[in-house]
């Protein structure tokens, strides 16, 4: 027991039960409303069902196939949008002239809501794939682009001295100086882009065409009245929402880890 | 926010500068420099749009020449469509914002005032915020149907967490000495929520307000996308639907515009409302 506890010391704490009442409670309350049929069964479904409903698609693989759609999807999109957002941001950041012409456009354009551009991608795109990887681009552009420019821009100009001195050539300082010195700043954008891509995924599947994906079980679940698919569904998108983002913040401490070793 | 954030920074790489011989018309020269540039390039595209239609590189289906989308919104304005839809459109984010936020607002105090409230109330919070607006939306409208009440709910939740957020922060970043000094007074709960917390508090809460609009503005945009009859929103889906690209260009450009004077609007109260804490400098 000792050991388990020193192996995985999230074990010795105890957690704090008071957190779980409200949820226990409400869970329950639903339960009593299904199963005394104080609401309507036919349209709220009990949680046994939705326990049910989530295990068969589990089972049967149709979960499994929904959600690498929809992993695909994003993850192209994150790797599209982030990539030009880099670039677009590092140019932005390196060259005054660009920042100069193209700074207020962009500034301007981030204003536009989201989900503003769907029917005009939609005229330009089709209903398909494409469509719905330029929606996650674009919504992975916006915050990476950002970042990366405030990230390069705050260069400390005196290590760009020291660079300079010592002869390095324009892209010896861009990828030993600029870069890494802009990396958090970076990393916190492709962060933001990675919570950003998985919120356009969902989005992206509710809007465009029917398809494999897991916006489209809780939209098909929603067409036809069965709201254990709703809610399975809606668990799973909270449940990989959360993991991105661990995962992100994972990655991040692994990669900036040189920020904190000492001398 | 971020074109302030980046000048606020000193010194930065020197690049592209542009130095002029005389000292007194260096300023107004290089002020006017700098506005030329921001306009060069959407100049430049307009003028790229408006000859690849006339050229017909593309389809003006496909892209709408600028006269055009220029000539919907005076249409619009002056018919008063515009308005209209607008109008709805405010007013569901309005009624939505007033419930979400009352609501944040209480949650945030009670959850920052008690250690208790927050044990309880914290974890089932949060994972309520973790699931986004947008897959909240088909349960309700399993539960609510597609509605108002269901344009009000999603505004709603979208104004909650922030505000739930900033409020409870708010009240847990005051320094412990001030509520010190309240003990030292004596100060009873209302007192001390007076003269106190709340004004200790305020420019939290007020971040959380001016953000929390902004999300209630993009919220409604969505819901109204999927399930409207009315609203900004739907003139753009019904653009879309009779493929008048124009109409739905015109609906963008009046979304992000409406979005940027909430913002700009709200931060502007914000300066104003703050004036107090400057007086030291």
């Amino acid at each position: 027991m000792t050991d388990l506890a020193k192996r995985f010391p999230f074990l010795q704490r105890r957690p704090d039960l008071r957190g779980a009442v409200v949820p226990a409670g409400l869970v329950l309350l639903w339960w009593l409303a299904t199963a005394l049929q104080w609401v309507d069964t036919k349209i709220v479904a009990s949680p046994p069902a939705v326990l049910d409903a989530f295990w068969q698609a589990a089972v049967g693989g149709e979960l499994w196939h929904n959600l690498g759609a929809s992993l695909q999807r994003n993850l192209t999109g994150f790797v599209v949008g982030g990539l030009i957002g880099l670039a677009f941001g590092t140019l932005l950041g390196l060259s005054r002239l660009a920042e100069r012409l193209v700074g207020p456009t962009f500034h301007a354009a981030k204003q536009i809501a989201l989900f503003a551009w769907i029917p005009l991608l939609s005229a330009w795109f089709g209903f398909g794939e494409p469509a719905k990887v330029a929606f996650i681009a674009l919504a992975v552009f916006y915050p990476v682009a950002l970042n990366s420019f405030e990230g390069i821009r705050a260069t400390r100009v005196e290590l760009y001295e020291v660079a300079r001195v010592l002869g390095l050539s324009r892209t010896q300082r861009l990828f030993k100086l600029v870069l890494p010195s802009a990396a958090p700043a970076i990393f916190t954008g492709l962060h933001l882009g990675l919570i950003y891509a998985w919120l356009a995924t969902i989005g992206a599947e509710y809007f465009f065409s029917a398809g494999p994906g897991i916006g489209n079980t809780m939209i098909d679940g929603r067409e036809h009245f069965e709201m254990d698919q709703v809610l399975y569904g809606l668990v799973v998108v909270g449940a990989v929402g959360l993991l991105l983002n661990r995962l992100a913040a994972w990655i991040e401490t692994r990669t900036l880890a040189w920020r904190v070793r000492p001398h | 926010m971020s074109t302030t954030r980046a000048a606020a920074v000193p010194r930065s790489l020197p690049h592209w500068r542009w130095h002029w011989q005389s000292p007194g018309l260096a300023r107004p020269l290089n002020w006017l420099s700098v506005k030329a540039g921001a306009l060069l390039l959407p100049a430049a595209l307009l003028l790229l749009w408006h000859t690849a239609v006339t050229r017909e590189w593309v389809s003006a289906q496909i892209l709408p020449p600028p006269e055009l989308v220029l000539q919907t919104f005076l249409d619009l304005a002056r018919s008063g469509d515009l308005w209209f839809e607008l109008s709805i459109s405010l007013q569901r984010v309005l009624i939505g914002s007033l419930l979400g936020g009352l609501v944040g607002l209480a949650l945030g105090l009670l959850m920052g005032l008690s250690r208790q409230v927050e044990a309880y109330l914290w974890p089932l919070f949060q994972a309520i915020a973790q699931v986004p607006v947008l897959g909240w939306i088909p349960l309700l409208m399993m539960l609510v149907g597609i509605d108002e009440g269901l344009k009000y709910l999603v505004i709603a939740k979208a104004v909650l967490v922030p505000m739930t957020i900033n409020t409870f922060a708010g009240i847990r970043n005051i320094p412990a000495s001030y509520l010190e000094v309240a003990q030292v007074y004596r100060f009873n709960l209302v007192q001390r929520l007076h003269r106190v917390i709340l004004p200790a508090a305020l420019p939290s809460i007020f971040t959380g307000v001016r953000f929390a609009l902004t999300k209630g503005w993009i919220a409604l945009v969505t819901v109204e996308l999927l399930a409207s009859s009315e609203g900004i929103g739907y003139l753009m889906v019904d653009g879309r639907q009779m493929f008048q690209l124009d109409l739905v260009i015109v609906s963008m450009l009046v979304i992000g515009l409406v979005g940027l004077l909430l913002d700009k609007g709200l931060a502007l109260i914000e300066t104003r409302l703050q004036r107090w804490q400057r007086q030291a400098f």
